[in-house]
């Protein structure tokens, strides 16, 4: 059997559908089979599973892992090694599901006991928990069978093979594993700091792979705070060797990680970004990526079109990764990105991609460079970026929305040329929608949004905005459970509560309930914050002509405002004295009626008393409202 | 350095503290060239060291042994920008030319920083900025641009100001250009370069100031490790080069390279079994094999005298038509005598041949004719000859203080100070390898086969008489030789060389000691054994030789006419 399926595919599948895979396992299980019939067992399963994903399918179905695993407990070492070739075939196969590795508890303390008896059994157990390795729940149970101890003197193993399969053991054991990584740091093999040995293997005459995974290695241990991101191995050594395999020279799947992987690295990290700006013509270098399949490909030969094919939505989107963590921090990056041959043509494309992955990564990468002042008012506005995105906001997962919404909120700030166009385009009901989302970021993203619209907008616009929320929404969203919505929808409230006829407009129609929600969000729990803005609010109501009699005439607001003018923090002390500083006004109808009845109420003393107070801006404005009753 | 130890006090009484320093820069800068680019011959082509006081505009301050620049011109218009080129073009056979410059200062206040780091050929403009004229590249720090032979530039870097350290890296391989600020690397600058371009830099600032690096110190940037992926990128395309379109072709071929090499260097048996288990024919009769091989076995044994008589048997008229051939036979003779070693004496001498006989290593005798294919060079063959250099180490360098040190410790007998002088005295006849002294000091120890008891002949009054009586049969015959054939300078040296033996109270010791070394025997043993297989017509080198000396000519030719990728082609590598 076993010379029957070496190399041939069709045999192997015959076999199985012949029901060899049963018998085999049966024989193999049996302990009164010899050992010699057990290990060919083991070779012919791991023979078959070579072949096809089919081929493995079977084999699981079969129950092939318990019967391997099982196999291992025996003491014989080629029997041992056979089983084990043949369980890191199937586990490294994307069919086989990984939890299978797990489900015995007993499996994983077997294997670490099994690691250091051969260099195959090194090889295939290091290989089998490589690719096993996939959840944090994984990555604890393997730490605490002390993994990182077992599998360190591997990486100076004199087998390539070996060495390769323990660094990516540690690259999958650190990723975001603030743990795993900590403790990588104090590891010492052969009295060299892991660190050390990682940068070794980044050297420019190493195995490519073996270059990338070491990178990976220190980029997740950085990222996790292991590693300070000024640390020479860093700065000096992962960057630069993460930049190089984005070259052209690297194969289009290294090109892909090494991208992916720079991302990662200097996301949170403005010098990082800056250093890898200006390495190796980085910038430029990924305008490559979005030239596949490229013309001569498609002539030349048709399998390098179709390898170009299948790479080519993957290294769209791990360009649009790295351009916006590059683009995330610096004004000056930004500017060289967008001056990047037909870049702003590419995200407006990548917007409408089929592909999800690259339709994220497109506007990740608008999103960051959204974030410049004169790129919203420049490029962004000649590109009409605009449009795609609106586009992408109709119908998009989640994880779009929330990075297409929070590009918007840029987008409409108050001197972005889109502002308008986009408000043209029917915005408002779509964000009204997105603040009744489930996600918490999608809510704060639509009412952000709408808050930048009606600053200073128009009165016309400013309505329609209450209009499509809706008052209920709006009081809704003012008791939301997450303190960013309340804030932002504060923020509208007062957006649409400035210039004196848009506040009476307002009030007249919507008096009551504002009223009450300012009384709720002054008589509950919340922090200074949300308080002052409320007052703020309250200042603007008191703005207004016919708005300020709402407070004029409602006495408990008044003690209200009364009792924050005397709180301990100045923040509160100041919105609520700027609020009776518009109360009190003079140049208006009835100031003095309301100058009388405040004076009633004890405002005068109080507001003498802060006269005297330690902040000057308090003690100013307090003293301007003075100045009212002397007039 | 050890430091003044007692015995060499002298010596360095004389060298004032500052240069001492000097000197350990000296020899950092050729420890970190020689190891950055050791396929470069010196001699041939120098590395550049600093900065040409001879080729600059006067506009140009050196200082700090020619390493620092300062601009001490008017600087207001670009008539008033100046240059510095380095001493010596960048040598092809670097493959990977790497210098650093530091911006010390960026000048005074209030103008613009003009200054530009970059290559220039011979002859281009020095009242000129790097990069503005043909054959010029250069990349400037007022705005990041790189400038190739253009007085426009484009948008390349950015830009660089006090402290930062801007490194050039050029190509010779691919003949490109790549700069470095403070370690990163900035990618491409200028593609198509020609040859023979030289280290420059040019300012047009007052007070500007920048401190060059050509290797004086460790560099920011890791140039090893950009030369490692090249050498790697060389070795692959080696090892990949498509061979023989017909199979087999190719291991035949090697086969036989193989077993005539065998036959050669008469290792019988082993070419009897390689030739039957690879299906060959062999080219002589065994018995003339093993004659050859019982020849030099006695060469190499130190047993001459026995090694004539043997050849006078075995090929008759052999020395009789090659008078020069016997002369040279019979001035080894003369030094194997003083050695100890040679039947003549030994059979006069009380001393154990047991420490003599042996000949240290057969894998030597294995590499030696390797070795010894005359178009490799000498410096190839220091490194490989560790014995050898060790004694000559301790001849000519002990008038420098550290390697004297060396010399104390491992060789128990106290030196007294009169040799020293004699020693020092004869220094300068051997200036011409002092070069290779420095660097074989760490072999040092590898090839010392010194020993305390060693004597002249062995030690026996009558082994001396009967050496003294030999020198004087040679001298005749050198005499009679130069009636016959006219001069000979070769033989001349050959015999003044081997008479100096005796001027000193310890041969071994002495500057010309080396000639006692057992692996002086091997090009002797060469020499005979090429002319034996001459007189057969069978060639005097074997095949393998040939392909390894004409491997090696092959890349000193092609450092010569620049291609780079000589550097990392070391046919060395490949013997091992």
């Amino acid at each position: 059997m076993k010379n029957a399926v070496i190399g041939n595919n069709k045999q192997k599948a015959n076999l199985i559908v012949l029901g060899a895979v049963p018998r085999l396992l049966y024989l193999l299980q049996q302990s009164s089979s010899s050992l010699e019939l057990r290990t060919e067992c083991a070779v012919v399963l791991g023979s078959l599973a070579m072949g096809t994903e089919n081929n493995i399918k079977s084999l699981v179905d079969c129950h092939i892992i318990p019967a391997l695993l099982q196999g291992l407990l025996c003491s014989d070492l080629i029997f041992i090694e056979a089983c084990l070739r043949c369980l890191r075939t199937v586990f490294i196969s994307p069919v086989t599901p990984v939890q299978l590795l797990y489900t015995d508890p007993t499996v994983i303390p077997h294997l670490m006991s099994l690691l250091s008896r051969s260099r195959h059994t090194k090889e295939y157990i290091t290989q089998i928990f490589a690719h096993c390795c996939k959840t944090p729940e994984h990555q604890t149970v393997l730490f605490n069978h002390s993994a990182i101890q077992n599998i360190a003197p591997l990486l100076i193993s004199p087998s390539d093979k070996v060495r390769m399969q323990a660094l990516k053991c540690f690259s999958v054991l650190a990723y975001e594993n603030t743990q795993v990584s900590m403790t990588l740091v104090n590891v010492l093999v052969d009295g060299e700091q892991l660190s050390q040995v990682f940068v070794r293997m980044m050297q420019r005459d190493k195995p490519i792979e073996m270059q990338l995974t070491a990178a990976k290695c220190l980029t997740y241990m950085c990222r996790a705070g292991a590693i300070r991101t000024d640390d020479n191995c860093i700065i000096l050594k992962t960057l630069p060797c993460l930049v190089r395999m984005c070259s052209k020279e690297r194969l289009l799947e290294e090109r892909v990680e090494g991208a992916e992987t720079l991302a990662y690295l200097m996301e949170p990290d403005v010098e990082l970004q800056r250093i890898a700006s200006f390495t190796d013509h980085l910038v430029s270098m990924l305008a490559d990526y979005f030239k596949y399949p490229s013309s001569v490909s498609a002539i030349t030969d048709i399998k390098r079109l179709d390898h170009d094919l299948k790479h080519a939505h993957e290294l769209r989107q791990a360009a649009f990764k790295l351009y916006a963590s590059l683009g995330s921090n610096d004004e000056d990056i930004r500017k060289k990105i967008t001056e990047t041959e037909n870049m702003m043509d590419r995200i407006v494309s990548g917007l409408s991609e089929s592909s999800i992955k690259v339709r994220l990564a497109a506007v990740r990468c608008l999103h960051s460079l959204s974030r410049s002042v004169q790129q919203l008012r420049t490029s962004f506005h000649d590109h009409a970026v605009w449009k795609p995105l609106m586009k992408l906001l109709q119908n998009a997962p989640d994880e779009v929305l929330v990075m297409a919404s929070s590009t918007l909120c840029n987008l409409l700030l108050e001197f972005s040329p889109s502002k308008e166009p986009i408000l043209d385009s029917g915005v408002i009901e779509l964000l009204c929608s997105l603040t009744q989302s489930d996600s918490p970021a999608l809510r704060v993203n639509g009412i952000w949004a709408l808050m930048n619209m009606a600053f200073q907008a128009d009165q016309k616009v400013k309505v329609e905005i209450v209009r499509a929320l809706g008052t209920e929404q709006l009081f809704r969203l003012l008791s939301d459970p997450d303190t960013n919505v309340l804030m932002k929808t504060l923020g509208l409230l007062r957006n649409l509560l400035s210039t004196r006829p848009h506040i009476d407009q307002i009030m007249s129609s919507h008096g009551k309930q504002i009223m009450q929600a300012v009384t709720l969000i002054l008589e509950g729990e919340h922090s200074i914050e949300v308080k002052e803005q409320t007052l703020c609010i309250l200042a603007n109501i008191a703005d207004g002509n016919t708005a300020k009699e709402l407070i004029m005439t409602n006495d408990d607001m008044l003690q209200k405002i009364k009792y924050y003018m005397g709180h301990s923090n100045v923040k509160l002390q100041l919105a609520a004295t700027f609020c009776i500083s518009n109360l009190i006004w003079n140049e208006e109808d009835g100031s003095q009626e309301r100058q009388d009845k405040l004076k009633d109420m004890g405002f005068v003393d109080i507001l003498h008393k802060l006269t005297q107070a330690s902040d000057p801006n308090l003690c100013d404005r307090a003293k301007t409202a003075m100045q009212q009753y002397l007039a | 350095m050890s430091g003044p130890s007692s015995g060499c006090g002298f010596l360095m009484s004389v060298v004032v503290h500052g240069d001492l320093a000097l000197n350990e820069q000296e020899k950092d800068l050729n420890q970190r060239l020689r190891r950055l680019y050791p396929a470069v011959n010196e001699e041939e082509t120098p590395l550049p060291r600093s900065w040409s006081p001879k080729d600059k505009f006067s506009y140009i301050g050196l200082s700090q042994n020619n390493l620092r620049v300062h601009y001490k011109g008017h600087g207001k218009t670009p008539k008033d920008a100046a240059s510095v080129r380095a001493t010596h073009p960048i040598p092809a056979a670097c493959g990977v030319y790497y210098f650093e410059v530091k911006i010390i200062s960026k000048g005074r206040d209030g103008y613009v920083k003009y200054m530009g780091i970059g290559l220039s050929a011979q002859g281009v403009n020095m009242n000129r900025l790097p990069g503005w004229d043909k054959h010029s590249y250069g990349y400037h720090g007022d705005d990041g641009h790189s400038f190739c032979s253009s007085g426009t530039g484009q948008p390349y870097g950015p830009t660089f100001t006090t402290g930062d350290v801007i490194g050039c890296c050029v190509n010779l391989i691919n003949n490109t250009c790549f700069y470095t600020k403070n370690g990163h690397s900035l990618g491409i600058a200028f593609t198509d370069l020609p040859p023979n371009l030289y280290p420059t830099v040019g300012l047009q600032t007052p007070g500007e100031v920048v401190d060059a690096n050509f290797g004086q110190h460790p560099f920011v940037f890791d140039i090893e490790d950009y030369m490692r992926e090249w050498r790697t990128k060389i070795q692959a395309q080696i090892d990949r080069f498509p061979i023989g379109e017909r199979e087999g072709e190719w291991q035949a071929m090697i086969q036989k390279m193989v077993a005539s090499y065998l036959v050669h260097h008469s290792y019988c048996a082993t070419a009897e079994v390689f030739a039957k288990s690879t299906d060959q024919a062999v080219h002589e009769e065994l018995a003339s094999i093993k004659n050859r091989q019982k020849i030099q076995k006695l060469v190499l044994s130190g047993r001459m005298g026995e090694a004539i008589e043997t050849t006078q048997q075995l090929y008759p008229s052999l020395l009789e038509l090659n008078p020069d051939l016997l002369f040279m036979l019979k001035v080894r003779q003369f030094i194997e005598m003083v050695n100890g070693t040679d039947s003549e004496v030994r059979c006069l001498g009380g001393r154990s041949p047991k420490s003599q006989d042996s000949y240290p290593g057969s894998p030597r005798l294995f590499n030696s004719p390797v070795h010894k294919a005359n178009v490799i060079t000498d410096h190839l063959h220091f490194l490989l000859s560790p014995g050898f250099d060790s004694n000559y180490c301790n001849g000519v360098s002990s008038s420098k203080g550290h390697t004297l040190a060396h010399s104390h410790k491992s060789c128990p007998r106290t030196m007294p100070s009169p040799e020293l002088g004699v020693l020092n005295g004869s220094r300068g006849q051997q200036t011409n390898v002092g070069a290779e002294v420095e660097m074989e000091v760490d072999h040092f120890s590898n090839g010392v086969f010194l020993c305390s008891k060693r004597q002249l002949c062995g030690g026996s009054q009558a082994a001396i008489e009967r050496m003294i009586q030999f020198g004087r049969e040679l001298q005749s015959m050198s005499e009679h030789l130069r009636r016959e054939r006219g001069k000979n300078s070769a033989n001349k040296k050959m015999l003044k060389d081997a008479f100096s033996l005796l001027a000193y109270s310890d041969p071994w010791i002495s500057p010309v000691g080396y000639q006692l070394d057992s692996i002086r025997r091997e090009p002797v043993c060469s020499t005979l054994n090429s002319a034996i297989l001459e007189t057969h017509n069978l060639p005097k080198q074997p095949p393998l030789a040939l392909a390894v000396g004409q491997a090696a000519q092959c890349l000193s030719l092609m450092a010569r006419t620049g291609s780079g990728s000589c550097a990392f082609a070391s046919v060395d590598d490949y013997l091992h």
